[in-house]
């Protein structure tokens, strides 16, 4: 072995280079983000509409839970059609906690993604052991058999006993939200900063230790497994990640309608986040953004255009094919590439009349001489 | 050192390993053979990809095959393989620190930028291993292998698909392993000159038999061997 004494200088002189194992992203990225949340967070509210406000809200809940199955499919590799009944066990669970306590919302909001969190690795701990199509069909049975419960057992509307549904249709008292958040506008701020934690925790975790251990899960198993991680133990956490993160998102969701039916959260709910989130890209944290505005604001838009949204299923099926067969990395990806692409079309059109004047002199050479004129 | 005692191991009807006893003592060992001749299958079950249907085997005094799979890695085998799996999506600092290590913190830095350092080929530790050619990813997986303090590192077909000199500088490198690790590095190949120029010993499968073992030299001059090469064994019977 080579256990030589110089280590000790060596590693002196490594702990000098460390930053340069933590390179930052790209500024322009860092600043175009902030300038962007900025203006979500004290220019939009200011300009939207009590209706698309109440959209944007659900799109902030919803990018949460887009992360979450992003995270699942594009990091680690995990297919699941069943977060739609995630979002609901974690909006039954805030709900429930915010009638029977007076703790304080964003307190009720971690307990729903905690409790969230461990029925995701009660479910998880069976089915991680599949892959594929089998862990998707999987996940669709238990979203069906939450869908099913809730609608049997109901959301909490106030009543007692451990389901605190009281069965009567007046005098239901709405599901209460923070005190500094308790207009519109400032519950979608509220929501959005919910969501920046989220995003930031999900970041944290793929720039270190789980996010490495992912992606050699993704690429290669085997080689996972040879270097020595324990693939179950890393895709369980993955699974109790995007749990609690979607519980979060659920909880949210409970503040966000004020009363919550079931009759509101269908199984095929699952399967359309799948597709926007497939849509939106999964391997780049605006995805998940995208994927909620599809999910969440285009019906909205539509709606408001008078054009029914049930178009939009037909959109998605034909979206998600062209995702699968020319953009694997959705639009996220795409989309600023092709706008590369108009840009430098758009540059060759400009440029092209004077080039053309060249060309056409008598005498002139092949070299551009466009830049003459 | 390496015992394996009477290694049996059967995939539905086909007999990959047949009661394979051999022992690897240190340096660098070469295990060869016809394609088919249960050379993957034998790494497989060191690394705990494959379940023996009989046999033990006995590293450094440990029964390896009671560990599952990440524990064998946490004890010190790294492995290779025949199709290189270096992690497109992460650099080559992540590639090869991701491995288990025993050590914390600047020590365990340390341990990984002097692996990719080993491995020659001025490879930077930061760049990310989608943009690297198949020699350089190769070097990637090696570093891999050699960090974290491995005590048994399986090489399936390093070189498989590289130039020549690639392939010279990579048995370089593997030459060097035991010296820079003190691990046992047991080699699979199909390429003669890399074995010979590589292993001071090497074993020869032929259908899940040892056919012959000892000193390199005097092994491919066996006339055993030459003849499963030759392929006049199977005419023989």
């Amino acid at each position: 072995m080579t256990v030589t004494t110089s280590d000790s200088a060596a590693a002196a002189a490594e702990a000098g280079r460390r930053p340069l194992l933590r390179r930052p992203d790209k500024p322009v990225n860092v600043s175009v983000t902030t300038i962007l949340v900025l203006f979500v967070l004290f220019g939009l509210p200011y300009v939207m509409n009590g209706y698309y406000t109440g959209y944007m809200t659900l799109v902030a809940i919803y990018a949460v839970v887009a992360l979450g199955l992003g995270t699942l499919v594009g990091r680690v590799g995990l297919y699941s059609l069943g977060q739609g009944a995630v979002v609901q066990i974690g909006a039954w669970t805030g709900a429930r906690l915010l009638f029977a306590t007076a703790q304080p919302f964003p307190v009720v909001v971690v307990e729903a993604g905690l409790a969230t969190m461990l029925i995701g690795i009660l479910i998880g701990l069976p089915a991680l052991r599949m892959r594929g199509l089998y862990l998707a069909l999987i996940t669709l049975m238990f979203a069906g058999a939450i869908t099913v419960v809730l609608a049997t057992i109901n959301f909490p509307n106030g009543g007692g006993g451990f389901t605190g549904y009281n069965g009567s249709t007046v005098h239901i008292p709405p599901i209460r939200r923070p005190s500094i958040a308790a207009s519109d506008p400032a519950y979608f701020r509220y929501a959005v900063v919910v969501a920046i934690i989220m995003f930031a925790l999900v970041y944290a975790h793929l720039r270190t230790r789980p996010g490495k251990a992912w992606a050699a899960i993704r690429q290669s198993e085997p080689s996972a497994l040879a270097a020595g991680i324990n693939t179950t133990f890393y895709k369980l956490w993955a699974f109790a990640l995007a749990s609690f993160i979607t519980g979060v998102a659920g909880a949210m969701l409970a503040g966000q309608e004020h009363y919550l039916y079931s009759i509101n959260f269908a199984t095929q709910d699952s399967i359309i986040l799948l597709a926007v989130v497939l849509m939106g890209g999964v391997y780049t944290m605006w995805g998940a953004v995208i994927a909620a505005l599809l999910q969440q604001l285009l019906p909205g838009w539509l709606q408001s255009l008078g054009v029914s949204y049930a178009w939009l299923t037909i959109l998605f099926g034909v979206g998600v094919l062209q995702v699968i067969t020319t953009a694997p990395a959705g639009i996220a990806d795409q989309f600023p590439k092709d706008m590369k692409r108009l840009g430098r079309l758009l540059w060759r059109l400009a440029r092209r009349p004077a080039a053309g004047g060249a060309a056409a002199a008598p005498g002139a050479s092949a070299a551009p001489g466009g830049g003459a004129t | 050192m390496i015992e394996v005692e009477n290694l049996t191991v059967r995939f539905g009807g086909v007999t990959s390993l047949d009661g394979v006893s051999l022992v690897f003592e240190k340096g660098t060992c070469g295990l060869i053979g016809p394609n088919g001749a249960g050379k993957t299958t034998f790494f497989n079950v060191l690394s705990g990809f494959a379940r023996p249907s009989s046999g033990t085997v006995r590293a450094f005094g440990d029964d390896l095959l009671a560990m599952p799979h990440f524990r064998r890695a946490r004890w010190g085998v790294r492995r290779t393989f025949q199709t290189e799996q270096a992690i497109e999506g992460l650099t080559v600092y992540d590639n090869v620190a991701m491995v288990h290590s025993p050590l914390r913190g600047a020590a365990r830095r340390v341990d990984a930028l002097a692996a990719i350092e080993f491995t020659g080929g001025g490879l930077s530790p930061y760049v990310r291993v989608g943009t690297l050619g198949a020699g350089q990813r190769r070097l990637v997986e090696v570093a891999r292998a050699v960090a974290g303090r491995p005590r048994l590192i399986l090489l399936d077909e390093p070189a498989a698909g590289l130039p020549d000199e690639e392939t010279e500088h990579l048995a370089s490198v593997i030459r060097a392993i035991p010296d820079h690790t003190g691990a046992l590095t047991i080699l699979v190949d199909h390429d003669m000159s890399l074995v010979s120029a590589v292993c001071e010993t090497t074993a020869v499968l032929d259908f899940g038999k040892l056919i012959a073992s000892g000193p390199t030299a005097a092994v491919l001059r066996d006339e055993n061997v030459m003849r499963a090469y030759l392929g006049t064994a199977e005419v023989a019977l």
